[in-house]
């Protein structure tokens, strides 16, 4: 381990001869696109994914609009599509996912006193192919043959009647898969290699070991996505017939293959945000996370089993029975760790001395309404019950609960949790506590009503609907114009914390946090941990006597 | 600050965890408006039906005493009110009870769950077989055991309606997208199997009140079953995303009683040997338009739009086309055969002789397009190999 730890800490020593802990290149080029400082990258990340936040957000509510009466009354039902199709590739893999890289950039280093990613240069790469690869995706809305439309699934054979457009959605996906392995090679070697001396694997804070795992499922499955869509690509294309059944090939096989990548993927939006919830919620509870060796084992058992529940996306497609039985079986056991996870984490609250700042009130409103999410996905495992649910607005209400009051609250609340250490100033509490609570009781609103609609029959993807529909999707717009306008405010707090804010932060942010990146100073400097920190017991979050 | 009594610090927030759950689940059902799945009227239906129930209410259960402790935590446990943090940090045994008592509970799901699948898989011993193919975006429907076929497609004053803009209330349209010009028509009380496919893209065929959907693949049949209790009229959606038109290609299920249904059965077979008397008569250009109008608006119409000028890129304009105006054999062979890769069906295997010759001739005398060509339905039962 202290081999490429030490040589990289020599390397920056002979660069900075003498200590330059906040020496930034000179000029904007130098600065952002030729960066190879971590922290630099991580805040592009950060920017990007919130710029990508926006676009998705807004071809929502396209989507709300449209669907807040019955009858058609603002776009066309292949645009509608489109924006559905879009909608999810854009929050996958423009918005969640960049923004996860983006705090392991950002926080990785400094939470295992690390001076740097390992791969510097190729963290630079993996960044800015992104731009070009959502520039070429959006890029799609504006050719002739308009946008992909099949759903982000893709499944053929709709996927292949997308005219030439497709191309470019295939090569943009390929692009963002070969920016997230990059990324994942990185955050692997960083964790393997870089962590300060005593920062043993069972002393990592839950974040870092979260990120290890979800890089390891984004390395086994992403090659599987871009092989599916390189098979689409050459039966659009080539003649192929992967997946024409008139030519030999299996429809049904797409799924297969896409799910195997998909289901993980939806683990890898989502165990980042359990690492920052179980490193918010000792930190306002004042008190150590609760089994933190069950929850590092819970994480792993999870990504496990996520490998081998795919067809639970698939029930209708007419599996053998055998097939559905063992599907079902192993989907219903995903709920042993999720729980473990969600026990532990009331525990760590419970007899804490709890406060409720911003971070802490987004990381409690994860857990009360991911676990809402978590119950439904236990519904939906039900194979027969999901003859019914399956497909219908039952589905959408159950991934929009754990994707965003889910992943995208637990985002919400690392930021106010790091801001200060990025900013080096505070934020406003009280906005930032306005914000929550609109963006609580909006998100509710938002998508509890879509469990109603599917049960009672309202199938996902449609662009207009029977009238008998009508009350709860009204209320579903509102609540979406009203979380989408709300995060105006989220804008403003970063803003305002960003140039405007007074108030200094401390380097020991909030009162109850313990771990390395409260150890250098807010903001932290350019260039930090260049000789490694010794680590000593109290500088270690965890305190869970199983992990030493 | 006064000690607050934990009893009843936890029963208060019982109760209102308690009526969180009944103002989500219950509360909103007052409204009028449906927001649970429907019991349905098949074995099926009831069984999933009450599955949902266990499963939602052992749900409810779960989340309610775990939003009541960590509720309680948070009233009580706050620095405000002074509390002081306690130091544990982990407990094996809590560990293995939190993992041991969630296993058991889930094979307490488990075993309903299951009998449930199997009964809903077994199809055997059925008493007709109706195939079912999923078109862009229509269903063709044929009774095996009764050489009974047509296609169902959405009505027309709800295919009006939905037009962007359309100006039409859509309350004011009878069953608005869930209505059909020739809905399946199922005698009640008989165990129907269905084979369920599609021609182009996937599609999946859905009636919530029978209480399952089935994917419908192109090269691929699926099998499934039903059996209607109680006479009525049901309707569904197809529910696996097809294309532009997913949202518009509704079923309709009519159950009859025996004796009512084979009155129907026998109308259908009336209703045959006219259409195959027409198709052997020499028809004059004016009938031929007229029938091929009313074709052309409830088939065509979607794509290539009522004044034939398409919807670029993916459905061509038919006015002024090099097909429509060239030589006409070659439009024949394209409206029976289909363009593979595109929404434009193979039309041979779904109208009759006698509506795509009424359609040829129309497409080839309107929109400007003036051939003059009048196709005879004998040429395109030779063509599409029902001709004698």
């Amino acid at each position: 381990m202290s081999s490429i730890a030490s040589t990289t800490t020599d390397l920056h020593q002979e660069a900075h001869q003498e200590d330059h802990g906040d020496h930034k290149p000179k000029g904007f080029m130098n600065r952002w696109l030729f960066t190879t400082n971590h922290k630099d990258i991580g805040t592009l990340y950060l920017v990007f994914s919130l710029l990508m936040f926006l676009i998705g957000g807004t071809m929502a509510l396209v989507i709300r609009a449209e669907l807040f009466v019955p009858g058609l009354q603002l776009v066309e039902p292949e645009f509608f599509n489109q924006m559905t199709t879009m909608h999810a590739l854009i929050m996958v893999f423009g918005a969640v996912m960049p923004a996860w890289v983006g705090f392991a950039n950002w926080m990785i280093p400094l939470m295992i006193g690390a001076p740097d990613m390992a791969l510097p240069r190729m963290n630079n790469w993996s960044f800015w192919i992104l731009p070009f690869a959502f520039a070429m995706l959006l890029s799609t809305l504006f050719m002739d043959s308009g946008g992909p439309a099949a759903g982000w699934t893709m499944y053929p054979p709709l996927s292949l009647q997308t005219g030439d457009s497709f191309a470019f959605v295939v090569f943009s996906i390929h692009m963002m898969g070969i920016s997230s392995i990059m990324g994942s090679i990185n955050i692997i070697a960083t964790i393997m290699n870089m962590r300060a001396p005593g920062m043993t694997l069972l002393r990592m804070p839950l974040f870092v070991w979260t990120w290890l795992i979800t890089a390891f499922l984004l390395i086994a499955v992403m090659p599987v996505l871009a092989g599916a869509v390189t098979m689409l690509l050459t039966d659009h294309f080539f003649g192929t017939s992967f997946f024409n059944a008139a030519g030999g090939g299996d429809p049904v096989m797409f799924q297969h293959i896409f799910w195997f990548f998909g289901h993980p993927e939806v683990y890898i939006l989502v165990l980042p945000a359990f690492g920052v919830v179980s490193e918010i919620l000792p930190t306002f509870s004042r008190k150590p996370l609760f089994g933190y060796a069950a929850m590092v084992y819970a994480t792993a058992s999870i990504a496990f089993l996520s490998f081998i529940v795919w067809a639970h996306h698939m029930f209708t497609v007419g599996m053998p029975l055998e097939g559905e039985l063992f599907f079902m079986y192993a989907t219903m056991l995903i709920a042993v760790p999720t729980g473990v996870k969600v026990f532990n984490w009331v525990s760590t609250m419970w007899k804490g001395s709890m406060t409720f700042e911003t971070p802490m009130l987004f990381a409690i409103g994860f857990v009360v309404l991911f676990t809402i999410g978590g119950l439904s996905g236990l519904m939906l495992a039900i194979a027969a019950a999901d003859f019914q649910y399956h497909d219908s607005y039952f589905v959408v209400a159950h991934f929009h609960y754990v994707l965003v009051p889910g992943s995208v609250f637990a985002l919400m609340a690392g930021t106010y949790y790091w801001l200060p250490k990025w900013t080096g100033r505070m934020y406003s509490e009280k906005w930032g506590k306005l914000h929550f609570w609109l963006s609580a009781i909006f998100v509710n609103v938002l998508f509890f009503p879509q469990h109603y609609l599917g049960l009672a029959g309202m199938p996902r993807r449609i662009p207009d609907y029977s009238p008998q529909f009508t009350d709860f999707n009204m209320l579903s717009s509102i609540g979406g114009f009203a979380f989408g306008a709300t995060q105006i405010i989220f804008i403003g707090v970063i803003i305002h914390c960003v140039w405007v804010s007074k108030q200094k932060a401390k380097a020991r942010v909030w009162e109850g946090a313990l771990g390395l990146e409260w150890t250098v100073p807010s903001p932290a400097p350019y260039h930090t941990f260049e000789i490694p920190p010794d680590i000593d017991e109290s500088m270690v979050v965890h305190a869970d006597e199983i992990s030493h | 600050m006064n000690k607050p009594n934990t009893v009843i610090v936890t029963l208060a927030v019982f109760a209102a965890v308690t009526a969180a759950f009944w103002l989500l689940l219950v509360a909103p059902a007052l409204t009028g408006n449906k927001i649970n799945m429907p019991i349905g009227v098949t074995p099926q239906s009831v069984t999933h039906y009450e599955l949902h129930m266990t499963i939602l209410w052992i749900c409810v259960v779960i989340g309610t005493l775990v939003f009541t402790v960590m509720f309680t935590s948070i009233v009580l446990h706050r620095k405000s009110r002074g509390h002081k943090p306690a130091n544990f940090s982990h407990s094996t045994k809590a560990e293995i009870a939190w993992t041991i008592i969630p296993v058991i509970i889930l094979i307490g799901m488990a075993i309903p769950a299951t009998t449930a699948l199997v009964k809903m898989e077994d199809a055997s011993g059925s008493d007709m077989t109706i195939k079912i193919t999923g078109f862009q975006w229509k269903w063709k429907y044929e009774y095996l055991d009764d050489d009974i076929s047509f296609i169902s497609s959405l009505s027309a004053d709800s295919n009006a309606a939905r037009q962007l803009n359309s100006g039409i209330n859509p309350e004011d349209v009878n069953h608005y997208l869930l209505d059909v010009d020739k809905p399946l028509v199922l005698p009640v009380g008989k165990k129907v199997k269905f084979l369920i496919t599609a021609d182009d893209v996937l599609h999946a065929w859905w009636v919530p009140d029978f209480g399952w959907k089935r994917d419908a693949i192109p090269g691929f049949i699926n099998e499934a079953w039903t059996l209607i209790q109680k006479p009525g009229t049901y309707r569904g959606q197809c529910a696996e995303l097809c294309g532009k038109d997913h949202g518009f290609m509704p079923i309709v299920v009519v159950a009859l009683p025996e004796t009512e249904y084979q009155d129907w059965v026998t109308e259908q077979h009336q209703g045959k040997l006219i259409d195959s008397e027409l198709a052997g008569q020499e028809w004059d250009l004016d009938g031929l338009l007229t029938k091929g109008e009313e074709v052309y608006s409830s088939q065509c119409a979607t794509c290539h739009q009522l004044d034939g000028s398409g919807l670029a890129p993916a459905f061509p304009a038919l006015a002024g086309s090099s097909v429509t105006t060239g030589p006409l054999g070659e439009t024949i062979s394209l409206v029976i055969n289909g363009v593979e890769g595109t929404a434009m069906q193979a039309w041979g295997n779904l109208l009759t002789p006698v509506d795509i010759a009424a359609v040829l001739t129309y497409i080839r005398n309107s929109f400007g397009n003036e051939t003059g060509d009048i196709v005879q339905p004998e040429t395109v039962a030779n063509m599409t190999g029902e001709g004698s």
